[in-house]
């Protein structure tokens, strides 16, 4: 092919230049704008962001990481205040603004009933909307004890880290996959799940309110109110109110007595496998 | 000559929001169309976003076609400085919305720079080319066909919030259940063809 400098200059320089031209033109125009326009972010907040986990999840009670890091600078949330990252990042987070980290217990998500399906009793059979909400707007859910886990997994939905799964119709935690970030804990219309300091084993399985006999009626695990477990322990860490023993976590040395003196199996060590009764176990 | 004008916009408008939209008849954008309509308020601020960049894109092309490519007879690079328009404009509006509205620059967040690669934006520039709109004609086409988009995908999300709560079997459930409702959506707005005589 032979071509003419006109026509070279025609098909190659002005496009050439043409699209070359437009390019200059918008990257001055972007260059001025990023200069005329720049936004100071403090680097202290880029810094704390980059040892953040980045999941978004809003357990600090922040929007997300960016303005939890913000937070942080600005002295408004705690150096530990991200329970996901947990004692790792309060300590990476207080390297970068050289302060010292102020009490990092670290807790854990836990379900207290142990209503399995077989142990309560039905009231009725619900077919509608699968979720914990709707079903318990329904005449307090389909359990006989209205205090019951319904199953429907609102927890498992909300849970960020998969730490939890239905288990006959109850939800069940495990420890290792949870990161305390409390989701769980705000989405059960039960209000059956609360925060427990790692390590403490015991758990009073049940919430119901209700005098012994009715919880009999409905439920072959729920507490009954016999205050066995009050007198048996030795460290007095179990008080009673309402009908329902109540362990405080602070107080509890593991020793496991009130275990082996409940006689409905209510307190169970979390530790354990699941046992359904004392009956079949 | 004034009215004839009005009656112009008016029938351009209603083109493009409703004969011509872009998601549902031309199956422009349909990345955001299933990727931000799971809610209401993301799908309106995408939608208002998209309008923006449409808007402003469709002015530069108009001018940048008839006083650079149409004269030096290098229609060929439409598509190319389109590209360039879209992708410097998009940055643009970002460090803008950045220093002058903070709260809505966190609010569409990702959203923002994803415009960039969102083929409605190309489309628009290149429907008003090919259609031959003079300069006020383009910017209403391409307001229309952004308010067209934002109608879509508000509509469609308030299909999908519905759905969100409906009992769907478990292979159904999320994308393709989305696709099949978005047929339907589609096809309600094939009403719409033959609304003017062309």
């Amino acid at each position: 092919m032979n071509l003419s400098a006109a026509e070279i200059y025609q098909a190659i320089v002005v496009p050439t230049l043409i699209v070359g031209g437009v390019g200059l033109a918008f990257g001055l125009l972007l260059a001025w704008s990023s200069l005329a326009f720049a936004v100071k972010v403090d680097q202290r907040i880029l810094q704390v962001k980059a040892v953040l986990p980045g999941v978004n999840c809003g357990a600090c009670g922040q929007s997300g990481c960016e303005s939890f890091a913000e937070a942080v600078v600005a002295g408004s949330a705690k150096i530990n205040g991200c329970p996901v990252g947990g004692e790792g990042v309060a300590r990476k987070v207080a390297q970068v603004l050289g302060q010292e980290i102020t009490n990092t217990a670290s807790f854990v998500a836990r379900v207290a009933c142990g209503g399995l399906a077989g142990c309560t009793r039905q009231k009725f059979t619900y077919e509608g909307i699968k979720s914990c909400t709707a079903a318990s707007g329904l005449h307090n859910g389909p359990k006989a004890c209205s205090f019951g886990c319904l199953g429907f997994g609102d927890c498992v939905a909300v849970c960020p880290f998969n730490a939890i799964v239905i288990v006959d119709g109850v939800a069940k935690i495990y420890e290792d996959n949870c990161k305390s970030c409390e989701k769980c804990v705000a989405v059960c219309p039960k209000k059956l799940i609360g925060m427990v300091p790692r390590g403490k084993n015991h758990l009073v399985n049940c919430r119901s309110t209700q005098k012994g006999p009715v919880v009999k009626r409905n439920c072959d695990t729920g507490c009954i109110g016999c205050t066995k477990c009050v007198k048996v322990c030795p460290a007095s860490a179990i008080s009673f109110a309402n009908n329902l023993a109540k362990i405080d976590p602070l107080l509890c040395t593991n020793c496991g007595e009130c275990v082996r003196a409940c006689p409905t199996n209510t307190i169970v060590d979390v530790t354990a496998p699941v046992v359904l009764r004392k009956s079949l176990a | 000559m004034m009215a004839n004008i009005v009656q112009q916009i008016v029938i351009t408008l209603l083109t493009a929001i409703l004969v011509e939209n872009l998601v549902l008849s031309k199956f422009l954008g349909m990345c955001p169309f299933l990727g931000v309509t799971q809610k209401t308020s993301t799908a309106a601020g995408m939608g208002l976003a998209v309008t923006f960049v449409v808007v402003v894109t469709a002015g530069l092309a108009w001018i940048l076609n008839y006083t650079l490519l149409v004269p030096n007879h290098m229609e060929y690079l439409q598509t190319m400085t389109y590209i360039l328009i879209i992708a410097a404009l998009v940055q643009f509006v970002e460090t803008v919305v950045r220093k002058f509205i903070p709260p809505l620059y966190k609010a569409l967040g990702i959203y923002l720079p994803l415009i960039t690669t969102n083929c409605a934006v190309l489309g628009v520039p290149l429907l008003n080319t090919a259609k031959n709109y003079d300069l006020l004609m383009s910017l209403v086409y391409s307001f229309g066909a952004g308010a067209g988009f934002t109608l879509a995908l508000i509509l469609f999300s308030g299909v999908r919030e519905r759905m969100d709560k409906a009992d769907i079997p478990a292979t159904l459930r999320g994308i393709p259940s989305a696709l099949f409702a978005a047929t339907l959506v589609s096809m309600s707005f094939f009403g719409f063809q033959g609304l003017f005589a062309s």
